[in-house]
């Protein structure tokens, strides 16, 4: 039987437009307007979930962004599902499909509810205590735990929806669209800021704009009458932009704000197409006025987690805001005033009310007379200690308070329900506030933190500023925005108000039961299903900071970051260990305030733009020929060229072989290249690189090491001289700009008095590299006029020269150690150049060549590649390198610390050749090397670096680092593997041409 | 994210610049004649004060230029950025 528990029609909900909705399956009705939370109210519907570790049957407990129990599964099993939404805030549209989480098989039926029975032995930090022994059992404990734990389920197809970020520049960004946001806002764009108001709900006016109270009223106008004129005023101001459905994620430093902008999430999945869904706002504001209200408070007594247990606030919202009336027979429970409001509201309205309890004694206010004026009986000085009713509340038990509000006295008096709103007071929210860096000062008269001190030109107003009542918020925000704004007057001098709210409260934060805390279940962290009793265990464990008490029983932690209950917690802390709250502090309120979507954070970085790549000119004949790619920094580099049927190895070997029996052909353009120009170069090479530079003749080459101040390896590359003060230097493809920066530091910082010039090249030029014993047949027929003699060009030399009218630099330089040129030219001639070179190298069968060839080549070498053979621990002579650090030169980048006492230990990890007793056996890179597998524990000398079976030398080869590994040569050591031991023998690292007859041949 | 106001090109986003440690170091003008000690009180030691900390920064994504920057660690607020050469205001 489906009741009506709509009551009187809301302007806000339009019930001429009727929606219908799946939860859990059933097909269900609400109205535009409605929230899913709201709609399943008014469908009599209080279950929608389990709680965490227990497996609880919970409610719908609030009514907006702070819901730690109603979060649901939206859309199961398609492309746009999504987990952890809070049905208080999901708007409902026709097709929405919700499941309950945390359940299995169904939320009526749950299996995981036998937790509930075992909670006496799964108190705080169970998993920490239980789940450590034995050790390597943890695999098998964590299946099974995240199997019946979880929030949802993530998607697994692609997310169809498009997202963006915007930048927003605003002078005054007001965050939050209450009472209070709506008076700044009207009074920043008024005086001339360009104004942005942002708010969280898809309407403006806060909890104001649906308040009918006669108790409240504003010139004399009932406060939601007059508020709603504001509106309508501000929605027709300039300078003004309004944002609903936005909220904000993050306060950071000099007001830089992150918010969510929700576009698309109210409208039918069909109506979503090519629209943005999410749009992240990245707003830089010069001030920032937070309005960002208050969150009513549970209160903490046995078992006030049921469903039908709700803030009082949220009763009263769903009454005067959605016309849902959550329960035929409600009892509300309080510790201050504003409870009277939502009676009275309700009593208005028709709906029965069978009590109120008020943990205050002896109180009195206009609000309270009026409600006992009609008949309802106010329990003063009462708590409620106990509640039943599995799937929802159907009764509470309520006792007398000491005095001292420390324990229950008298008899039990029972009373009927089925619906319990509660109200502990009110919490500011300081969130945004504290993220900002800001810090609070508590308030001891009604126990809450406030606003203190500002880090940035930001100030606080209405009840997230600790003002709770009408008549404060309208005194003080007129004189706080004059200050702020820096202006004469607002349209806000003596507003008349009418509040009748009495400030008295009553504040225990654990309430005393009759049973002893043991046996309680007095939820403080709803979601997370942490207790009262879980923190006093935590306490009596030795737990003092609340950051630790926090992560041990994970109060706080769950997807609402403990919007409810950390003031709770905090206080039950507070009172146990007996330390002031304000001295105690908060946890940290990170962001961002509400959970955000992925797409939101990436936007449109996604797919190919997700992380940007680099080609070279000549990518398009790679791919075209079938190249694998292999990331080198953001460039895409062809890997190698597998034929028909060839796997990796495959196809490196066969490249290998060609480059040295006849010709081979590289696309080394990434390479970085810095254009070097100025009366002081040579001067600046030869304090940058580790040999001299100053005696390099012009039209010639030569390789140099660049070292860290602390005498470590940091780049390598041939830098050749194009005229008398004129230097084209070359660096590794990954560190280019590493390079470029480290040399403009210099030059900028310690040398300012160098005449120096440095320009980035990379992209201007395209480089090609021929190699073999053929190249030079092949490079000549391009260039026919250049005398290509050793003589005339010599390995380490250049030429300026045309290729038919095209200029370009040819450098005879070899990475492989064979004969071989690298011809430059501008980029855009580079697929041409290599399509050339490709033509006239085709009776040599020429054959291209990628990154994993050239590594292979040069290790046959024994030529460093720096970031693969060294890290940052490796000096010059550590490589057996010491041929090119001058001992004449008096100073380059490094040289001190080539001497100190570490660097010149003779057991340092140094580079050698590795040869494996069986020559077909190819080590793995990164293996470790050992002398001695019997010792116990067993030495680690070093690490393999670089290996690969060598089709020239038809072996194994490979170079590795090891401690003291210079003074081993010939010596036998050892390679762990995970099943068998590999034994290797410590060789020269130059495997092949040790005399560089091939370079010149 | 800060606003760092770049000597030469005026107000900009944090996420333009690269810190680059501690100001006011100098490179030692003989670093042979120095003991193992007084080239690793070069090398390695930086001050991490909490509060008033002089910086060097540079404009990597804008005129790639350096400077000094007086940075209050503790809250993040700039109190001063000078070109690189220039005196140090006073504390």
């Amino acid at each position: 039987m489906i009741k009506n528990l709509r009551v009187k029609t809301s302007k806000f909900i339009d019930e001429t437009y009727k929606i219908s909705f799946k939860f859990n399956g059933t097909t269900y009705y609400g109205y535009k307007g409605d929230t899913l939370a709201s709609a399943l109210l008014a469908n009599d519907i209080h279950l929608v979930g389990r709680s965490f570790k227990y497996h609880r049957p919970r409610g719908i407990m609030t009514a907006g962004s702070e819901e730690p129990n109603a979060i649901v599964q939206l859309h199961s099993n398609t492309s746009r599902t999504e987990p952890n939404v809070r049905a208080t805030e999901i708007e409902i549209y026709e097709g929405l499909e919700a499941l309950s989480q945390n359940c299995w098989p169904s939320v009526k039926f749950d299996i995981g509810g036998i937790n509930n029975f075992l909670s006496p032995i799964l108190p705080a930090g169970f998993y920490y205590k239980t789940f450590m022994w034995p050790a390597n059992f943890w695999e098998k404990y964590e299946y099974f735990i995240r199997k019946s734990a979880g929030l949802g389920k993530s998607p697994t197809e692609s997310d169809p929806d498009v997202y963006e970020h915007k930048y927003i520049h605003c002078d005054v960004l007001v965050i939050g669209a209450g009472i209070s946001g709506i008076m700044a806002a009207k009074t920043a764009a008024k005086n001339g800021f360009k104004t942005l108001l942002v708010d969280e709900k898809p309407y403006l006016g806060g909890s104001t704009i649906y308040q009918n109270s006669e108790h409240f009223k504003i010139n004399n106008q009932i406060s939601s009458s007059w508020l709603e004129k504001e509106i309508n005023e501000i929605k027709k101001i300039n300078n003004l932009e309004i944002k609903t459905r936005t909220s904000v994620a993050a306060f950071h430093g000099y007001n830089f704000l992150l918010a969510r902008e929700n576009l698309t999430d109210h409208l039918p999945l069909e109506n979503r197409d090519n629209k943005t869904r999410h749009r992240l706002l990245k707003i830089r504001a010069k001030k920032v006025i937070n309005a960002t209200g208050s969150l009513e408070r549970p209160l903490i007594f046995d078992n006030n987690d049921r469903p039908g247990i709700m803030l009082s606030s949220a009763i009263e919202k769903y009454a005067n805001l959605f016309g849902v009336v959550c329960g035929e027979k409600n009892v509300l429970f309080t510790n201050n005033d504003s409870v009277y409001e939502t009676a009275i509201c309700l009593y208005q309205k028709g709906i029965n009310i069978e009590a109120i309890i008020d943990n205050r004694e002896n109180v009195d206010s206009k609000l309270i007379k009026e409600t006992e004026k009609n008949n309802i009986k106010v329990y003063k000085g009462y708590t409620v200690v106990n509640t039943s009713g599995y799937k929802r509340i159907n009764k509470i038990s309520i006792m007398q308070l000491s005095k001292d509000g420390q324990k229950v006295v008298g008899s039990k008096i029972v009373i009927a329900c089925d619906c319990l709103g509660i109200s502990g007071g009110w919490t500011p929210a300081v969130h945004l506030f504290t993220q900002s860096g800001g810090k609070l000062k508590f308030r001891d008269e009604d126990q809450v933190f406030i606003p203190n001190i500002y880090p940035s030109n930001q100030i606080s107003l209405g009840s997230c500023n600790g003002d709770f009542t009408l008549d404060e918020i309208l005194t003080n925000i007129p004189k706080a925005l004059k200050d702020f704004l820096d202006i004469n007057k607002t349209d806000y001098e003596n507003l008349e108000v009418q509040s009748s709210f009495n400030k008295s409260k009553r504040n225990i934060w654990l309430l005393p039961s009759d049973k002893v805390i043991g046996r309680t279940k007095s939820f403080v962290d709803y979601q997370n299903d942490a207790t009262a009793k879980d923190i006093k265990l935590a306490l009596r464990e030795g737990f003092r900071s609340i950051e630790h008490v926090k992560r041990y029983t994970t109060t706080g932690m769950g997807t609402d970051q403990g919007k409810l209950g950390n003031m709770h917690a905090l206080g039950i802390i507070s009172e146990t260990a007996g330390s002031k709250m304000g001295e105690l502090g908060t946890t940290t309120f990170r962001p961002p305030y509400t959970p955000l979507t992925f797409g939101t954070i990436v936007g449109r970085n996604v797919g190919e733009y997700f992380d940007i790549f680099r080609k070279t000119p000549i990518h398009e004949w790679h791919v075209q020929n079938k190249a694998e790619f292999e990331n080198v920094g953001q460039w895409k580099r062809a890997w190698y060229y597998p034929k028909e049927g060839e796997n990796m190895y495959d196809a490196v070997q066969r490249e290998s072989k060609a480059a040295r029996d006849s010709a081979g052909i590289l696309d080394a353009s990434t390479l970085g290249k810095i254009d070097i120009q100025g009366t002081d170069a040579s001067e600046f090479l030869n304090r940058v690189y580790t040999n001299a530079w100053n005696k390099l003749a012009i039209g010639k080459c030569r390789y140099g090491l660049m070292l860290n101040e602390d005498g470590m390896v940091y780049d390598d590359g041939v830098t050749t001289r194009l005229g008398e003060n004129h230097y084209i230097m070359t660096t590794t493809t990954g560190g280019a700009a590493t390079v470029l920066g480290k040399l403009e530091d210099y030059l900028q910082t310690e040398w300012p008095e160098l005449d120096v010039y440095l320009t980035s090249v990379t992209d201007h030029y395209a480089t090609v590299s021929v190699c073999g014993p053929n190249s030079k047949k092949i490079v000549s027929q391009l260039i026919p006029d250049l005398d290509f003699s050793d003589e005339n060009f010599p390995h380490m030399s250049f030429k300026n020269t045309k290729i038919g009218k095209i200029k370009c630099r040819v450098m005879r330089i070899s990475f492989t150690g064979e004969h071989s040129y690298e011809i430059n030219v501008q980029a855009n001639y580079g697929k041409s150049l290599w399509e050339k070179c490709m033509e006239a190298g085709k009776e040599f069968n020429i054959t291209p060549y990628g990154t994993e060839t050239m590594h292979l080549l040069r290790a046959e070498k024994g030529f460093i590649i720096v970031g693969q053979d060294t890290d940052a621990t490796m000096t010059p002579i550590d490589l057996q390198m010491d041929w090119i650090v001058s001992k004449k030169k008096y100073d380059f980048i490094g040289k001190r610390s080539l001497y100190r006492s570490d660097t010149i230990r003779e057991d340092r990890k140094q580079l050698v050749g590795l040869l494996t007793e069986n020559p077909n056996e190819v080590l793995e890179e990164g293996a470790q090397i050992v002398a001695d597998i019997n010792k116990s524990p067993i030495e680690m000398l070093g690490h393999v670096t670089s290996s690969y079976y060598s089709p020239n030398l038809k072996k194994s080869i490979a170079l590795g680092v090891v401690r003291g590994g210079k003074n081993m040569m010939g010596q036998k050591l050892i390679i762990p593997m995970e099943n068998k031991q590999i034994n290797v023998t410590v060789a020269d690292p130059v495997f092949l041409d040790k005399e560089n007859k091939r370079l010149n041949a | 994210m800060f606003i760092i106001n770049c000597p030469y090109c005026g107000e900009r986003e944090q996420s333009e610049f690269k810190a680059g440690g501690e100001a006011h170091i100098v490179r030692p003008k003989q670093p042979t004649e120095l003991s193992d000690d007084e080239w690793a009180e070069y090398l390695f030691m930086r001050k991490n004060i909490k509060g008033i900390q002089f910086e060097r920064w540079v404009h990597t994504h804008g005129c790639r230029k350096w400077f000094n920057m007086v940075r209050d660690t503790s809250n993040d607020e700039i109190k001063a950025v000078y070109k690189m050469g220039e005196k140090p205001p006073a504390k």
